[in-house]
């Protein structure tokens, strides 16, 4: 007995040591390896090492230096440079004549650039963005380093006119944070191809922080896990930016100014020309992108018809443990505490309320709204009369289910409030920003007084202004089509097909769990339920009678 | 119950199996069917679409069997539709069926049906059926519209719509037929017959069957 219940306690002990090391030989060998980044991607195609080049071993003392160089050799860069919308910050809509760009477009965030422009420059591909008068004609003020840095320690500071810290220095001034000066010989011999970082520098930063603006970009997508994007995987695909914003000579394809609602061109093939919009699923996916070996895989891709891919497969925005901003209420803005600017942070320590800028909602793992969408846009722009009775749009998205050019689209709506001219209805440029160390009484997020603040940004903005302003509602709308999910997360059928799913507002489509005929549904159950009594009854009275006759 | 009774075989083998999956597989499409049109949730909807056209088409492929069974061995005479008697039915189960009157209608191998059944059968048959199948393929090749240019003339609103009226009418006309199945020689004779082919009737032959 004893005997036995020693062998029985080595056996256990034993297939407690087996145990584990038998599930690690089962577990798959090794761990997918990582691709090489697009940086290391592009290292290895490049026949150019730039710390190589004479031209750019030396001490340059400020960005157009270096721009004088890059030129030397890239001599056609600076032309196509000029002709995109990242340098004029200006672009004309062929289809209602709209001038765009962030020179003209109003916003809800920041509202406009127009009297800001030292501080809005930090974002501008150029040097030298003080005030309305730069100079857009001349290459020299041309950023190369903003999108072509690989080290990462090129910064362009707010406040710069666009460039980065020559020298060492405190910022945000007053903050006792130091930053230290670039070193532009070391950055500009590492120059490459742009990188998740260098677009994201600007455009994860979006409306004045990180995640504030888009919803789907942030700096959670700077090497983001496959949960997040199932594209830009580290550990996967590991796609740039530009593998889908597949750039051609500067020009980079992919706006929301121009937006594809609808991208009926099967995938674009090599040599075959195709001016269509690179930026789209079905530039790569096609227009049946999902596998069909079952009943439940074919009635998927029928959904392509109607449905914009990022629909179900964008399940929700800022996912990346970002909150994005979905509120912003500017007429609070300006209240002091003992005659000091001051916040209020939310229960995740996120400002629910600061003094230079009002009252913001952020939120996380956000549900889109869902709406048509053909690609064509309408913005206010100033000058444009606002509703004065309701919300007004800051952008409108066209669409509908009848156009045969729309799919529906998730989007972020974010709304907010802000200054109008009570005269001529007109949205109102504030002047908020000044440059580096400068004093400027108008600008209000130093003396936060609006009339000064409206005024100065209305003069900069060449608009007549009154005097007379109030606060009004405006929504902005954006369509989302970054972070997405892995395909085990895309929404599941009930999510749209039920009485209260997602799919809820969309009009002009019969959905299946969503809709149904009232009256066929009334006439059919009545018609079921007086069947239902009628056999009873009529049961019952046989039975009634059996008993009776015995 | 009744009087005294004999028993005659009714129901062939195939006729047996056809009418017990056809019910089967119209029980099954009323759950999936109606779970997609929102009414309530069993499988989950992606699980009732595809439960339902699978049950669908294996509805259909039986259908076809059963059809070339008519045709080939003539059963498809069984439904021909006849008013003689109509009348008398209606009676029977409006008031005969309380006093226990004789049946007016027997069953026997070459007329199973009574006339009320006959023109109930051949509806759902030649009515409540083509609209569900239809329908069904119409709704089942909604993806396939465009290709073949027939977006132009349907609508998924109206196809849904006949769809959902024909399963109504099909689960009225399953409540009706449950019950009816009681009303036979003892409540559970047609049952039994349905099952083991062997009717129990009425001893008396009743007229028609003379007639006959
Ligand atoms: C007794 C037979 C059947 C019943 C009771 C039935 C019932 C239903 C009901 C109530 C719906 C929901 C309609 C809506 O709300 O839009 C539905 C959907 C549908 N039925 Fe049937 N049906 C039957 C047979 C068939 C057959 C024979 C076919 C094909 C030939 C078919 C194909 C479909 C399809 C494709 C759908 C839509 C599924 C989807 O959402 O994709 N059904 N059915």
């Amino acid at each position: 007995m004893k005997k036995f219940s020693q062998l029985m306690a080595v056996l256990t002990v034993a297939c407690a040591f087996a145990l584990p090391a038998a599930r690690a030989n089962n577990a798959p060998a090794v761990e997918k390896k990582a691709q090489p980044s697009s940086v290391e991607q592009q290292a290895a195609r490049t026949t150019a090492d730039h710390s190589k080049f004479k031209e750019l071993q030396k001490d340059f003392k400020d960005g157009p230096e270096v721009t004088r160089a890059c030129l030397s050799c890239h001599t056609e860069a600076g032309k196509q440079v000029m002709k995109t919308k990242h340098w004029t910050w200006e672009w004309r809509n062929p289809e209602n004549n709209q001038l765009l760009g962030k020179k003209h477009v109003i916003n809800n965030f920041c509202t406009a650039t127009a009297s800001n422009e030292a501080f809005c420059s930090a974002c501008h591909i150029g040097y030298g963005m003080r005030d309305k008068n730069f100079d857009f004609t001349n290459q020299e003020n041309i950023d190369c380093l903003a999108c072509h840095d690989t080290t990462g320690d090129y910064k362009k500071l707010p406040g710069l006119a666009g460039h980065p810290a020559y020298k060492q220095m405190e910022f945000p001034p007053k903050s006792g944070k130091l930053v230290p000066a670039v070193d532009l010989q070391e950055v500009a011999q590492s120059v490459g191809a742009t990188s998740r970082a260098t677009c994201g520098a600007c455009h994860f930063l979006g409306g004045g922080g990180d995640a504030v603006k888009h919803g789907d970009l942030d700096t959670s997508m700077r090497n983001p896990k496959r949960y997040l994007d199932v594209h830009m995987d580290v550990n996967g695909l590991n796609f740039s930016c530009g593998t889908c914003h597949a750039t051609k000579g500067h020009n980079i394809p992919g706006s929301r100014y121009t937006p594809t609602g609808r991208d009926d061109v099967a995938q674009h093939i090599r040599g075959k020309v195709d001016t269509s919009n690179p930026t789209t699923c079905q530039s790569c996916h096609g227009l049946k992108p999902h596998k069909e070996d079952s009943i439940l895989t074919t009635k998927l891709n029928e959904h392509t018809d109607k449905l914009a891919c990022q629909t179900c497969h964008i399940p929700q925005y800022a996912r990346g443990g970002k909150p994005t901003k979905m509120v912003w209420d500017w007429s609070t803005a300006g209240k002091l505490k003992d005659g000091k600017p001051f916040k209020i942070m939310d229960s995740a320590g996120h400002e629910a309320y600061s003094t230079i800028k009002g009252n913001f909602v952020y939120e996380s793992d956000v549900v889109p709204e869902y709406q048509w969408i053909n690609g064509k846009v309408k913005y206010t722009l100033l000058g444009d009369p606002v509703n004065t009775n309701g919300v007004t749009e800051i952008n409108h998205y066209y669409g509908s289910a009848e156009d045969g050019l729309s799919r529906i689209w998730p989007v972020k709506v974010f709304r907010g409030k802000q200054p109008y001219d009570l005269e001529t209805k007109s949205l109102l440029v504030p002047h908020t920003a000044v440059g580096y160390g400068e004093k400027d009484d108008t600008a209000f997020w130093q003396n936060f007084k609006w009339d000064a603040a409206l005024k100065a940004g209305a003069e900069a903005s060449g608009q007549p202004f009154g005097g007379k302003f109030d606060f009004v509602a405006t929504t902005m709308t954006w369509p989302i089509t970054h972070m997405v999910a892995p395909k085990e997360d895309a929404l599941t059928c009930t999510q749209c097909h039920s009485k209260s799913g997602r799919l809820q507002g969309v009009k002009g489509i019969y959905m299946p769990g969503r809709d149904a005929n009232q009256w066929l549904d009334l006439i059919g159950w009545l018609a079921t339920l007086g069947t239902l009594i009628g056999v009873i009854g009529h049961g019952a009275l046989r039975i009634y009678m059996a008993r009776k006759a015995g | 119950m009744s009087g005294p009774s004999t028993k005659i075989y009714v129901f062939k083998v195939f006729e047996r199996f056809w009418h017990w999956s056809q019910a089967a597989l119209i029980i099954f499409l009323l759950m999936t069917g109606f779970e997609i049109h929102g009414a309530y949730e069993n499988f989950g909807f992606k699980d009732a679409v595809h439960h339902h056209i699978v049950a669908a088409w294996t509805l259909v492929g039986l259908w076809v069997f059963a059809i070339f069974w008519h045709l080939t061995t003539g059963e498809w005479k069984q439904y021909i539709p006849t008013l003689k008697k109509v009348d008398a039915m209606i009676k029977f189960y409006l008031t005969g069926i309380f006093t226990n009157a004789p049946h007016p209608f027997r069953a026997t191998r070459l007329k199973k049906h009574n006339p009320l059944q006959r023109l109930a059968y051949l509806g759902v048959m030649l009515f409540i059926g083509p609209l569900i199948w239809f329908s069904g393929w119409f709704y089942i090749f909604y993806g396939n519209w465009k290709d073949w240019g027939w977006d132009k003339y349907l609508s998924l609103e109206w196809v849904a719509f006949f769809h959902t009226m024909a399963a109504f009418m099909m689960l009225v006309f399953l409540i009706a037929h449950l019950y009816l199945t009681t009303a036979g020689h003892t409540p559970t004779s047609h049952i039994k017959a349905m099952i083991t082919g062997w009717e129990e009737v009425d001893a008396e032959e009743p007229t028609e069957a003379k007639q006959g």
